[in-house]
């Protein structure tokens, strides 16, 4: 923006007020989107009759983290009383290597398709964007088949193979995005020099590209974390991903509504993410901004 | 390799003529390392899809079958007013968050843009709602909006005891609910958008008009968003493409209610094919909502090619 007090002219009382009105329309604006998350804490940490007495709009008076210890540990989830923690932890098992494996894929994509180009290259990589793009709902029935066939359907394996397969548009996006960028006189050096394919990936490629997999990683991780349709649709009972075991929490028509217990396990399942997002929140920015915004 | 770059084609070190293994799979080793995925991806993707296609062009019911039955699932597709419901309501929301999350977008972008304290903070607060699941979004506004819990009630102990906002649990107006809450999740992220888009402009114009005396309201509506008119096409494929996707959200807001007031294809979709024995209906929703998301991308996607092409 235009830095108008190092320009000629005076700060009138128009502009004054000006400044107070941005102001005062940002507090609005921050107010809006933190009521939600502040509705969510400080109802998991007041005890339910306190909730029902009035609305969850509220300072707790009285602050238990017995909501956030059912939500863990003791929650029903279906006929399961074992909070959401397998969950969380089963998720995380099946998270942590598809995200690995989709971005090693990536990298490997990108930088063929970059540096080691071949006929047809942008062709394939056209085809392998649609993947992005692509409602799910239109893969879903014969996927639900293939892993019926395949003997995996809810098992960890079956949901990353899913995850993984459906990440590599994205990943190979991301890296040939970044790649193109990277001057082609380095590869040629490197291979004057006799390194091969691999020998350049290894030596040149690797050490450029620690910020594009900073920015790959957050990407597949919240993605596949925050992902519902997936796990809904392949997965049930014990073998459900956090999220989807969040909503079954949560909807469960059976006894007392706990309101408290709910809000807990939203954080709990919300935590990852959020986490990832405030230590690294240059690289999530530039990750949901990629491929939109051309420089 | 700049210049196998132009010729578009692999290293071209075949010319001495060796026919020898090692060194034709040199040549072809970036083609090997890319097929795995490729393949993977043709087979996922594209047959999945073909596959979903012959769903819905046989008679499937409880159990896939492959009987051709032509356009039969469409028919019965075409003939439900569930479906109808499902389609008024995208319309409904998917219009209305696209204009309201670019209005919200555009006018934080603004404002942040104005040499603000503590933008880093106030950035973060606009955008975390990204980093969430749409069930944790959901959980959190459905009882937000929740007459009895929310805000509602909220109002009422403050005195105002007849004042109702009750639209989560109304026919009616149950599809705004769901705009509310996309909005909250999707706006902070129109604004990254719009904001790095806003960084880009160049300088010196501005400065320009403005020592020419344009008052800076002019300066925005007359220079600085025409000059970003592509990303409001970014943003508004980005948020259609979300918008028909919408699933997880309705299902923990509203799981469609009351009744099936608040359906978008998505959630017809999964209903159908999973839990009301209707594959092939399920697999015609489907390609109804492909055939929509492609209608959208596709243009897209060549007059992004074709910019950087000419670029």
């Amino acid at each position: 923006m235009l830095d108008t007090s190092a320009l000629p002219g005076r700060r009138s009382i128009g502009q004054i007020i000006g400044r107070i009105t941005i102001y005062a329309m940002l507090l609005i604006f921050a107010t809006y989107y933190l009521m939600p998350l502040f509705v969510m804490l400080s109802t998991s940490l007041r005890p339910l009759a306190e909730i029902k007495s009035g609305s969850i709009i509220a300072l707790p008076r009285e602050i238990t983290f017995d909501a956030w210890v059912k939500a863990w540990g003791q929650a029903c989830i279906g006929t399961k009383c074992d909070g959401l923690s397998p969950h969380f932890w089963l998720t995380l098992k099946v998270v942590v290597p598809s995200v690995i494996v989709s971005t090693v894929l990536g990298m490997i994509n990108g930088y063929a398709l970059t540096k080691w180009r071949f006929k047809g290259a942008n062709l394939v990589f056209g085809l392998m964007l649609f993947g992005c793009f692509v409602p799910y709902q239109a893969i879903l029935l014969p996927m639900a088949q293939t892993l019926g066939t395949l003997g995996i359907s809810n098992t960890p394996l079956g949901l990353g193979l899913v995850f993984t397969l459906y990440g590599i548009p994205f990943t190979t996006l991301f890296f040939r995005n970044y790649y193109v960028s990277i001057p082609d006189d380095l590869i040629k050096a490197a291979t004057i020099d006799g390194a091969g394919f691999f020998a350049t990936l290894w030596y040149i490629i690797v050490p450029l590209s620690p910020p594009i997999i900073v920015v790959t990683v957050i990407w597949q991780f919240t993605g596949m974390w925050n992902d519902f349709l997936f796990g809904a649709a392949f997965s049930s009972g014990a073998g459900q991903p956090v999220i989807v075991a969040l909503n079954n929490l949560v909807n469960t028509t059976t006894g007392v509504k706990e309101y408290n217990v709910d809000f807990a396990a939203s954080i709990i399942a919300a935590i990852p993410t959020v986490f990832v997002y405030v230590v690294a929140g240059k690289y999530f920015i530039r990750g949901l901004t990629a491929g939109s915004v051309k420089g | 390799m700049s210049q196998t770059k132009e010729s578009g084609e692999s290293p071209d070190r075949s010319k001495g003529g060796q026919g020898n293994f090692v060194f034709w799979l040199q040549t072809r080793i970036s083609q090997f390392v890319v097929a795995p995925s490729f393949l993977a991806i043709l087979v996922v993707v594209y047959g999945f899809i073909l596959w979903t296609g012959y769903i819905s062009l046989s008679d499937s019911r409880m159990l896939p079958s492959y009987n051709f039955a032509g356009l039969e699932q469409y028919d019965r597709l075409w003939s439900m007013s569930r479906w109808y419901t499902a389609l008024n309501n995208m319309l409904v929301f998917g219009g209305l968050y696209i204009f309201i999350s670019l209005l919200i977008g555009i006018t934080l972008a603004i404002l942040l843009d104005q040499r603000i304290r503590m933008e880093g903070a106030l950035r973060t607060i606009f955008l975390y709602p990204m980093a969430l699941s749409f069930i944790v979004t959901g959980t959190a506004w459905k009882w937000i909006l929740n007459p009895g819990l929310g805000v509602q009630q909220f109002v009422r102990d403050l005195g105002f005891e007849t004042f109702t906002f009750d639209w989560i649990a109304d026919r009616d107006m149950v599809v705004y609910t769901l705009v509310i809450a996309a909005v909250w999740q999707a706006s902070g992220f129109v604004m990254a958008l719009f904001l790095a888009a806003l960084r880009g402009v160049d300088q010196d114009i501005i400065k320009a008009a403005y020592l020419d005396g344009a008052s800076l309201p002019r300066i925005y509506t007359t220079i600085i968003i025409p000059s970003i008119k592509p990303v409001f096409l970014s943003a508004v494929v980005i948020l259609s493409h979300l918008a028909i996707k919408s699933f997880d959200l309705v299902v923990a807001m509203t799981a469609g209610g009351p009744g099936v007031a608040s359906d978008l294809p998505a959630t017809f979709m999964f209903a159908m094919s999973f839990q009301r024995n209707q594959l092939g209906v399920g697999a015609a929703s489907a390609m109804m909502m492909l055939a929509t998301v492609m209608a959208i991308m596709v243009p897209y996607f060549y007059s992004q090619l074709r910019g950087e092409r000419h670029a």
